[in-house]
């Protein structure tokens, strides 16, 4: 990342994740354990935001239903749980399987549409997967399943405590962050974001577009699934609610806030989302009201959300 | 921007710091504010806070601090609210809990925290059995129990074949094993509909399959707002002859005034049965009924009642260690007493925590002042155990 | 065979249907001519139901609720275009989808300060509280209201399209924009009237169901996603697609819910089937969805020549 420490935005970027880095010793001194909690939890939506960016930022798949993913690899700890089995490395193999495979059949159809209908096939996907764990009478269906203990790893890695299990978080993200930098800079990026503008163009140079851009939905969808597995992890509650389409909603909306196609963008798109939500509800049990405005203003007069806004500092 | 969100952050967890060990008993209370199901919510806080101003705002001569959290009707959302009420606020008691999913959901970020748990309404037939704890204590009811109660009074009335209705969560669950339980009967059909906040209110092939069945009677379950909106549409069927209703916890306090408005007459001389109604002759019950009606002009519900007890049993349980909260035997052995005086009357805890009371057959009447509301008729179950106690190793 | 279950099923299914192409049409005129996804379509269900409600219980009038409340929705309809939607049309998808989700928590909002969280029951007149025999068939007479009631407005909307000028600048919008614009229309004051009338008719739908359900903050979030099936299985844009997509899909809900957990029992439990049933009849809607843009990618009837 070695272009980043040269503009401004990207020093306030990366002065920000020094601080989420040092985030648990703050807390830990001032004594607030929620607020670990809260950053815990904005920083696993905002894995799964920084994965929806891509297909949606980058590949411009638009996917009302990624939160289906994240839902996926929460069951893949909560089902295996329920069965007695905690091996951690289990839960990822399989959340990492499930992912892909489901993935890979959706996306398979789903790419062959475009527009609008891409948006409404995605969202019929997880409106499945949504309705098939409210069916599942054995794992709670609507009650939901509550998971008892963490994944298990070994001593030096576990996920036992608040802080270490941050720390996994936080892991995540870098190696996230880290590898869609990566990815979009590579050969396969560029196809990625040019079949985004022109996607004949991409065909006629010889690339097999639609193959790419499954490729890509199914790494976002893995990656999505990951955060699933901490998700599963840090509630250790898991239920069909959390799959619901205005989910998949709020998580585009995440990444609009933070900056579509930017790297660093929805990941602070989603802090500052649920930083919102948390802070509005605690003013007012009207708080979708001020919540909704926001949003409208957001996209009628704030273009490019806070990605833009910092990029400003650089000019 | 992110900067100034960072900071206000940190403004606010410094000033969170300061405030944490003030002298005060603090309960946390999640009840359900929004959604529609919010009306159950709002007469719940109604009556917790009628509970506070009938002890001044005092247990033990330490001041009562009452943090409301909202569950948005949704389980993750609870244990959030939960998990906030026990980190964030170091409650001594979480309290609440109208849905039996919710609490499920919540339960094990109070209890292994070592603080109490109080439901006032929810109970699951999983927190009476196999999962019970030492610290949790209810002050409604197990759900099994009360459609046991009906089903009981079916038995009696001769009723030889029901078709079955409930919404499809872990109450509606317990209440159609609670009625099958006991119903001695044939049950023709069964349906569970989708509940949640976005619940099914159209229930016209349910109805028509109750119809179809050749049931002798119908027996439902919906709180709530279901509840109204399932009686409409029951009597614009035309049901009422060929199907007569039997239901628990449907018509109470708060769905009889929108019955009302609404003409939905059949509702009145229906019976259901409860473990408390605002005519039972106590003198806490009198209190509280009589203060509820002179301030909110209406009657409470049972959510209402149990949540006013729910304060009422933390504050004896506050005034016998004298606001010595650090002793937590001491504090749950006088939980466990139910020193105090319930509305519904005297009754005891079993060893799951679940209260063992009575349960009364009510029928829907309209009063001096043309309201409508519920009058116990007869017991149907004296000192009622609910059925997974044997399940429970304490 | 029960032929009287399944003729009452089969009612049923129709009542659902007409209230979900009250709800689709409107939503995918909107969709094909001014190329605007607006999730908000459902808060219009929402509102019309709480207009009507607030002024039966003024007047105690069930039909005066009905005219003030449709008049009152198409001009709530028109200053939302007026004030949001139009400033959208030159954007992309995304930013449609969140405005209008934004105006969601608005409207959800504003009706919980306005009419408080309990929901807005809505008395009907007696004499449509009652049932008809026919045979030894019983119909609740509201149920049938709602049926004539949506096919009213289906056979006016069927007449405004086809036989008025209003009508032809609305199809040859819906198939050709741009057309419509080089003929020199007042393309803003087409665009507002299509967007009232669809709020209008979403209104409709609303009012007809608020007396059996009640009117509750959020009653449009999820038939609006319905309603959005609807209009993407019947081909953006077409009101021949809406209307037939929306009977089939009011059928397979209501069939599914009747029939589903009968059959369920024989391949499982009693217990895993009764839960599932609900679930996998939810499930049914979704699954004719992605099996039809599976293979007819722009939906079964996209408004091409021949096709509205």
């Amino acid at each position: 990342m070695v272009n980043l420490s040269c503009t401004r935005s990207g020093k306030v970027y990366l002065g920000m994740l020094f601080l989420l880095g040092i985030a648990p010793l703050l807390f830990q001194w001032t004594n607030q354990p929620f607020l670990l909690d809260l950053l815990s939890r904005g920083l696993i939506i905002g894995i799964a935001a920084l994965s929806l960016n891509l297909i949606l930022g980058y590949g411009g798949m638009i996917s009302l239903g990624h939160v289906a993913y994240l839902g996926i690899g929460a069951y893949c700890v909560g089902i295996p749980a329920y069965y007695d089995v905690y091996d951690g490395w289990i839960h990822l193999s399989l959340a990492i399987v499930t992912c892909a495979l489901f993935a890979l059949i959706t996306g398979a159809v789903s790419l062959r549409t475009k527009g609008v209908y891409f948006i409404m096939i995605t969202m019929a996907f997880s409106q499945m997967i949504y309705f098939i764990f409210l069916s599942l009478e054995e794992y709670g269906a609507d009650d939901g399943l509550v998971i008892y203990a963490r994944s298990e790893f070994p001593v030096w890695m576990n996920m036992e405590s608040a802080v270490s299990l941050y720390y996994w978080i936080f892991g995540l993200l870098i190696l996230t962050l880290f590898f869609i930098h990566r990815l979009v800079r590579s050969r396969f990026g560029r196809v990625i974001i040019g079949s985004k503008y022109n996607d004949l163009r991409m065909q006629s140079l010889g690339f097999n577009t639609y193959g790419y851009r499954l490729t890509c939905y199914v790494i976002s969808a893995v990656i999505c699934g990951l955060a699933g597995v901490l998700l599963g992890n840090f509630t250790s509650f898991i239920s069909p609610e959390m799959m619901s389409w205005t989910r998949s909603g709020e998580l585009i909306f995440m990444v609009i806030i933070g900056g579509t196609g930017s790297l660093f963008g929805p990941l602070f798109g989603a802090l500052s989302f649920l930083f919102l939500e948390e802070a509005l509800s605690l003013i007012t049990i009207y708080w979708h009201l001020i919540f909704g405005g926001l949003l409208i203003a957001l996209v009628l007069f704030g273009k490019g959300g806070i990605d833009a806004w910092l990029r400003k500092l650089d000019k | 921007m992110i900067n100034r969100v960072k900071y206000s952050l940190l403004v606010a967890a410094m000033a969170l710091a300061g405030t944490a060990h003030a002298d005060s008993v603090k309960i946390g209370f999640v009840s359900t504010l929004t959604t529609p199901a919010g009306v159950i919510g709002a007469d719940i806080k109604n009556s917790v806070e009628l509970a506070l101003q009938h002890i001044n705002n005092k247990m033990a001569n330490l001041d009562v601090e009452l943090f409301l959290e909202d569950d948005g009707f949704k389980p993750d959302v609870g244990k959030q609210k939960t998990d906030k009420l026990v980190k964030q606020n170091d409650v001594d008691f979480v309290a609440g809990y109208i849905w039996s999913h919710v609490l499920l959901a919540s339960m094990n970020s109070v209890l292994s925290a070592n603080k109490f748990l109080i439901s006032a309404n929810a109970g699951p037939s999983q927190v009476a059995g196999k999962r019970c704890h030492e610290n949790f204590f209810s002050t409604s009811w197990q759900n099994d129990q009360t459609p046991m109660a009906l089903g009981e009074y079916l038995n009696k009335e001769g009723i030889r074949s029901l078709y079955v209705m409930a919404p499809n969560y872990a109450a509606g669950k317990d209440m159609v094993a609670g009625v099958e339980s006991i119903f001695e009967g044939e049950i023709k059909g069964k349906d569970l509909t989708k509940w949640g906040a976005d619940a099914q209110l159209d229930f016209s092939a349910e109805l028509a399959k109750a119809k179809a069945s050749g049931a002798q009677a119908l027996f439902i379950f919906y709180p709530g707002k279901a509840g109204p909106a399932f009686l409409k549409q029951y009597q614009q069927a035309g049901l009422q002859s060929v199907l007569p209703l039997y239901s628990v916890f449907t018509v109470d306090a708060i769905s009889l005034p929108r019955l009302q408005k609404a003409n939905i007459e059949g509702v009145l001389g229906s019976k259901n049965t409860q473990a408390w109604s605002p005519d039972l002759d106590n003198a806490a019950n009198k209190r509280f009924v009589g203060d509820y009606l002179a301030k909110h002009g209406g009657y409470p519900s049972f959510y209402g009642a149990q949540a006013y007890d729910s304060i009422m049993l933390i504050s004896s349980a506050v005034e016998s260690v004298n606001g010595d909260l650090s002793d937590k035997n001491a504090v749950r052995d006088a939980l466990r007493l139910a020193n105090y005086e319930s509305v519904r009357g005297p009754y005891t805890y079993g060893n799951n925590g679940m209260p063992i009371q009575n349960f009364y057959l009510r029928e829907v009447v309209e009063d001096d002042e043309g309201r409508w509301t519920t009058k116990v008729v007869e017991t149907v179950f004296e000192n009622h155990q609910d059925p997974y106690a044997s399940d429970c190793k304490l | 065979m029960d032929w009287n279950l399944l003729i009452s099923q089969l009612v049923n299914s129709v009542q659902l249907g007409l209230l979900l192409f009250l709800l689709a049409s409107g939503l995918t005129l909107i969709f094909g001519i001014m190329d605007f996804i607006n999730l908000s379509h459902g808060s219009f269900y929402m509102m019309g139901a709480y207009f009507c409600g607030s002024i039966v219980a003024a007047t105690g009038s069930f039909f005066a609720g009905i005219i003030v409340g449709l008049v009152g929705v198409f001009f709530l309809g028109a200053l939302v275009e007026w004030l949001i939607a139009r400033q959208l049309y030159k954007e992309n998808h995304l930013d449609h989808v969140l405005v209008t989700f934004g105006l969601i928590l608005v409207f959800d909002a504003l009706v919980h300060i306005i009419w408080g969280p309990s929901g807005l029951s809505i008395p009907l007149p007696d004499f449509l509280n009652g049932q008809i025999q026919l045979g030894s068939l019983v119909f609740p007479i509201y149920r049938l209201v709602i049926i004539f009631g949506g096919l009213a407005v289906a056979g006016i909307l069927y007449l405004l399209i086809s036989r008025t000028r209003l009508g032809m600048l609305i199809r040859a919008g819906a198939s050709d924009r741009d057309m419509v614009e080089s003929l020199g229309i007042n393309i803003n004051r087409l665009f507002l009237f299509v967007f009232a009338l669809g709020a209008a008719m979403a209104g409709f739908a609303g009012m007809l169901i608020a007396p059996i359900t009640e009117a509750t903050i959020g009653m449009g979030n999820d038939i609006i996603i319905i309603a959005f099936v609807v209009v993407i299985v019947g081909g953006i844009g077409s009101i021949k697609g809406a209307f037939y997509v929306a009977l089939m899909i009011g059928f397979i809900d209501t069939m599914s819910r009747s029939y589903l957990d009968d059959f369920l029992e024989l391949l499982a439990s009693t217990a895993a089937a009764e839960t599932a049933a609900p679930a996998i009849s939810a499930m049914l809607v979704y699954v004719l969805m992605a099996v039809v843009l599976a293979f007819k990618p722009t939906g079964l009837f996209p408004p091409t020549a021949g096709n509205r």
